[in-house]
């Protein structure tokens, strides 16, 4: 008892550094984004008054949350149908071992490991108005006329087109490597039996090995929409929301009304906006553990 | 049975499925590198003539990108701020998720379970949710548009992750190890600092790994709390500050994005697969 005790004693003294600075720098600015979205705030101001659901009401009147919301969805939903699809494709590729495996596993990492700011920047260059490198592949094959060339972050449909590709191109290596390390750890017996029943390949593929894959498939969808959902490099990067906010999301909104604008509250308000999305997945992700612990 | 599942794999059908999708991905993935690469040793007047093939050297190859990027630039002030941030958060990050890792892992029993799985759920909360009120918190700490902003944050997603990746290694030791050397007379502190603490010398050298890389890669936070060029790292500064007005100089832009990216690139993709195990746990056994 004595020997628990003390462990109990030490194991407390160890975790609580952590725990401290979690709760500090985590805990606290959590509760005051909830605190701020029901007040008001501004920078600079002293005090704090109750709003109650004021910032929420006003913000929900404005066109461009509204706008905001759906484009959220949209760059959501969009990257990551691109990359589960995408990434299913490349990782059956990438399974056994070949010759050079590791260098086309490198090429194909590099959108992931390399800052994501800097290959976004890249893009803004390969996207350029003028000197687009696809502008002027798509000129050269006759499909454009030099000077009717698409604006690719100028023009709305295909500014949003533009940032759900790059961020689908972002997080495509993610995926892909999750699922290769599902693929990798399925009971090779199971594909091989179907294999001896006379299945073919393909259809082992689709009809074995996939649906066998649903957990790890489901944790790459989680933390994929978590990535995608909450991030605005991207968009900051490519289009700062435009044209006309036709590609602003939740978070950019946020932090143009809330850090640039300087209204502290309605930033928060349009912030808290994400919560609901990370509690679904948040509890997806538990009810997945839990399953994966009793089985 | 692997030998006809080889054969198998090995038919035609799918050696064109794989080299094909190989292909095509590994092109359109690595491309944008690739390209920054050309537009890095190109003369200025070579790249803004629409008449040239954009994919050749029309006038002879230039390092005058390069040169303006380390002599004209803050380009080198930011390699250093974020090689020292990263080297700080790196402490931080080791100092506070090491001892709780292995107190979750061992000493807080049936607590241990739960809590590592709270922390795992910190992690999940975004920058973007908190970047507003943390804006809060960095001035009242008196620490805005100061490097230090970002070296007291930047642990909030560090050492969750940390922690869960350390707790899975600290596990996977044999209880037995630190039982003999608490025989031996050791304390159980002592025990963890002489003998677990070496031996996982390879899980820790992940979390450096990680946590250096995460540095390197964060946005948000950094272009929230700095506000001045010379105080910022490379992640915000070339895409924000090497931009002067409205005026890109994209030949030294991308040759910054370059030089960055690749090292980067190359030290977490050797790290990678130890770093998606912290994802794919519960999932996969």
């Amino acid at each position: 008892m004595g020997v628990k005790r003390g462990a109990g004693r030490l194991g407390a003294a160890m975790f609580a550094p952590a725990l401290l600075y979690i709760v500090a720098l985590v805990g606290v600015p959590l509760v005051l984004a909830f605190l701020y979205s029901v007040g008001d705030v501004k920078v600079g101001s002293v005090g704090y008054r109750f709003v109650g659901l004021d910032n929420f009401i006003s913000v929900l009147q404005s066109p461009t949350f509204r706008g905001a919301l759906l484009h959220s969805f949209l760059f959501t939903v969009g990257a990551q149908l691109i990359v589960i699809i995408c990434a299913n494709i490349l990782a059956l590729a990438l399974v056994d071992r070949f010759r050079g495996r590791g260098l086309v596993r490198f090429f194909i990492l590099l959108p992931w490991v390399a800052p994501i700011s800097l290959g976004a920047i890249g893009w803004k260059w390969i996207l350029d108005s003028i000197y687009s490198v696809i502008n002027w592949a798509l000129v050269q094959l006759h499909l454009v006329k030099q000077f009717e060339a698409p604006m690719w972050l100028g023009e709305p449909t295909l500014a949003m087109l533009s940032v759900i590709m790059v961020h689908a191109w972002r997080m495509l290596p993610f995926s892909t490597v999750i699922l290769l390390a599902g693929l990798t750890a399925i009971p090779k017996d199971i594909p091989e039996a179907a294999a001896v029943d006379g299945a073919g390949f393909w259809r082992t593929h689709f009809q074995i090995t996939i649906p066998m894959m649903t957990p790890i498939i489901n944790v790459a969808v989680l933390f994929g929409v978590i990535f995608t959902f909450t991030d605005m490099t991207v968009v900051y990067i490519l289009t700062r929301g435009g044209p006309y906010n036709t590609t602003q999301v939740l978070p950019s909104l946020a932090f143009f009304t809330g850090i640039l604008g300087g209204d502290l509250a309605e930033g928060a308000a349009i912030s808290v906006f994400l919560v609901p999305i990370l509690v679904v997945i948040a509890w997806l992700m538990l009810r997945l553990a839990h399953r994966a612990e009793v089985v | 049975m692997i030998g006809l599942k080889g054969a198998r794999r090995r038919r035609l059908p799918f050696q064109i499925y794989r080299w094909t999708a190989l292909s095509v991905f590994s092109v359109l993935l690595a491309f944008p590198f690739v390209w920054m690469a050309i537009t890095s040793f190109k003369q200025t007047s070579d790249l803004y003539n629409l008449n040239n093939n954009p994919f050749l050297f029309n006038e002879r190859p230039t390092l005058e990108h390069l040169k303006l990027l380390f002599e004209e630039t803050l380009f080198p002030r930011w390699f250093l701020n974020t090689a020292f941030a990263g080297a700080m958060v790196v402490l931080i990050t080791l100092l506070l998720a090491v001892p709780a890792a292995y107190a979750l892992a061992r000493l807080t029993g049936r607590w241990g379970e739960r809590l590592g799985i709270a922390i795992f759920l910190t992690y999940l909360i975004p920058p973007t949710l908190l970047f507003i009120p943390m804006s809060r918190v960095v001035s009242e700490l008196g620490l805005q548009d100061s490097l230090w902003s970002i070296i007291v944050v930047y642990p909030t997603f560090t050492v969750p992750f940390s922690i869960w990746l350390l707790m899975a290694f600290f596990k996977s030791i044999p209880r037995e190890l630190e039982d003999a050397a608490m025989v031996d007379g050791l304390t159980r502190f002592q025990a963890f600092v002489k003998l677990v603490i070496p031996i996982s010398f390879s899980g820790i050298l992940t979390v450096v790994i990680f946590t250096f890389t995460l540095v390197t890669q964060e946005f948000v936070y950094a272009l929230t709390f700095i506000s001045s060029a010379s105080n910022q790292t490379i992640g915000v500064g070339v895409p924000i500050y090497l931009v002067r007005g409205d005026v890109y100089y994209w030949g030294s832009l991308m040759a910054a994005c370059l030089i960055a990216s690749l090292p980067i690139a190359v030290f977490y993709n050797l790290f990678l697969d130890r770093f998606i195990a912290g994802f794919t746990v519960g999932a996969v056994k």
